[in-house]
């Protein structure tokens, strides 16, 4: 067992962050925390990370307890804040080695762990951080992360605000540091790259909702998801929403899914609703569950 | 539906031709030797939903700072909300709504002193401040909320407040920057059901985002790359263009340009 979590509380103040949450992440594996901001995302990565006390429970990562062995812990797992946390004012290479010092090591002894990742911004070694694009600061947090060739990797919300196509290569960066042996606790409030992961916890208000493997908690879906289309989107939110049967009405990219209260639902009925409610080319299809039907209908 | 804001259709700008309200030809803005926006055109309709999409770097913050009077542009034309970006952009302030993740409400002041505060900049009379905060605070339900901090709320609360406040004076256009970042998924929803409802009563939405779900609800799409604007149409006809299931196919097909390596980071505060 690489990480276990059992039973951890935090508050502050009046606020219960993270609320009786227990999970544990097997060695090798890529996990995924999955939920929206104030989730209780943070305080988890904050706890395993030995930087807070939990109020509650226990934890251990790579083996060590996160309060009596904290210090073998700080040099064993690399971590990888949400906020930009590198120094502004040294340039790309110099934050790189000073975490190598720091960790009594070599940006050398490691280089192989971080070489994908730092010949891509290696060309810009002499910048200082602070004058860097997200996607560059983002390749840069990450070999710091690395650099001491950690037994887990913690990345909290590392994709936030990065575009699509940085987020993919970013994915497939994590990929390749798996199969190193690198055991990646990853939290992410986009749903799409929950399927990314070997296993997610869906996370809301500090209380964890379910774990699973992504393909079995999209099998544990209570009903058939309908994919529905007109031409005025917001004219068929509204009439979906009237629909007397309606059970869940989601805009979904070009579609709205619609789910039904009925076991029985006959897709033919909503379409004649539909008609007489003035709604041209409307098109009724079943289609495939994802995580993010899974985890409103969880958060609901 | 929407009361507060009825009156928006009256108020429709006279200036500009076959309705737009937005209307950009070869905008341009250089910083040094690096262009940073590279004479970008097109134009954008009352009422539209317009989803300005790109990569980090590709220039989309600096457009936006120089179409909301903030920047002001190297070369070309810019015509916003009836105002000229270069000679009016304080009477272009005043009628347009921006609202961005960065920065939204005041985190220490109350949801009824944000929503008093901002009506005052916008320059509300007392009364009207009255009004728009008891119809806001009805169509949100906000009853139970109106006297806490702001910054004790939830993400998704506060962008949905924020959304409302940038529509306090009504304005022809608001600019949203990556307004859903972060946000639950539910909310996430909500929040578009509020742009949709805004846009049917004739206010023009100007969105970024980075959930290419959420482009698909946008009536036209402008994808920018290195500065340029690479595609512009219905997010359907751009599908059909690059031969995609979806827009998140079409933006990895086009959102990456050739060259990764241009010295990002020089212009958009990314």
């Amino acid at each position: 067992m690489s990480i276990s979590v059992q039973h951890i509380s935090k508050s502050f103040k009046k606020v219960t962050a993270v609320n009786d949450v227990s999970f544990e992440v097997n060695e090798g594996e890529l996990f995924g925390l999955i939920g929206p901001d104030g989730a209780g995302k943070t305080t988890i990565f904050r706890i395993l990370t030995t930087l807070f006390f939990a109020d509650k429970g226990t934890a251990t990562v790579a083996g060590f307890d996160v309060v009596a062995d904290y210090k073998e812990i700080r040099n064993n797992v690399g971590y990888m804040p949400g906020k930009f946390s590198l120094y502004q004012d040294l340039t790309v290479k110099e934050n790189l080695d000073f975490f190598a010092t720091i960790f009594g090591t070599t940006i050398e002894e490691n280089y192989d762990l971080i070489k994908d990742i730092y010949i891509q911004i290696e060309p810009f070694k002499k910048r200082r951080a602070g004058a860097l694009s997200g996607g560059m600061k983002q390749k840069l947090a990450l070999s710091c992360a690395l650099i001491h060739k950690p037994k887990v990797l913690f990345l909290d919300e590392p994709t936030t605000g990065v575009d699509p196509v940085s987020r993919k290569e970013f994915w497939e960066m994590l990929k390749r540091l798996q199969q190193k042996g690198i055991t990646i606790l990853v939290s992410t409030p986009y749903m799409d790259e929950a399927e990314l992961c070997d296993r997610i916890a869906l996370i809301q208000h500090g209380k964890i909702l379910q774990i699973d493997t992504p393909q079995e908690i999209i099998k544990h879906y209570p009903k058939k998801i309908y994919d529905v289309r007109a031409d005025n989107m917001y004219r068929l939110i509204e009439s979906l929403k009237s629909f007397e049967h309606h059970y869940s009405v989601y805009p979904f990219g070009e579609f709205v899914h619609y789910t039904d209260k009925r076991e029985d639902f006959n897709p033919q009925e909503l379409q004649q609703y539909l008609a007489a409610n003035d709604h041209q080319n409307i098109k009724i299809e079943i289609t495939k569950t994802t995580i993010e039907d899974t985890f409103m209908e969880l958060a609901k | 539906m929407n009361t507060w804001r009825s009156s928006n259709a009256s108020t429709q700008n006279k200036k500009m031709k076959n309705n737009n309200v937005i209307e950009v030809e070869n905008l341009t803005k250089k910083f040094g030797d690096f262009t940073a926006v590279n004479s970008i055109t097109f134009e954008v309709k009352k009422g539209e939903i317009f989803g300005f999409l790109g990569a980090n770097g590709a220039g989309k913050t600096t457009a936006i700072k120089m179409l909301i009077g903030i920047s002001k542009p190297t070369s070309g034309k810019a015509q916003v909300a009836g105002f000229n970006v270069f000679t009016h952009p304080e009477g272009l302030k005043k009628n347009i709504g921006y609202m961005s993740q960065k920065f939204a409400l005041y985190d220490d002041l109350t949801v009824k002193e944000n929503i008093t505060f901002f009506g005052g900049i916008y320059g509300l009379s007392r009364a009207k401040i009255k009004e728009k905060r008891s119809e806001l605070v009805e169509e949100l339900s906000l009853e139970d909320i109106v006297n806490e901090l702001v910054g004790s709320l939830p993400l998704g609360w506060k962008q949905k407040i924020s959304f409302s406040v940038a529509l306090l004076h009504e304005p022809k256009i608001v600019f949203l920057d990556e307004p859903t970042g972060g946000v639950d998924p539910i909310t996430r929803r909500q929040f578009w059901e509020m742009i949709y409802k805004a846009s049917n009563s004739g206010t023009t939405i100007f969105v970024t985002t980075h959930y290419m779900d959420e482009a698909e609800y946008c009536d036209r799409v402008s994808i920018m790359v290195d500065g340029k604007i690479e595609a512009l149409d219905t997010p359907k006809k751009l599908k059909e263009h690059y031969k995609a299931d979806n827009m998140n196919e079409v933006f990895l097909k086009l959102a990456r340009g050739p060259s990764p390596a241009l010295p990002e980071g020089k212009g958009a505060n990314n």
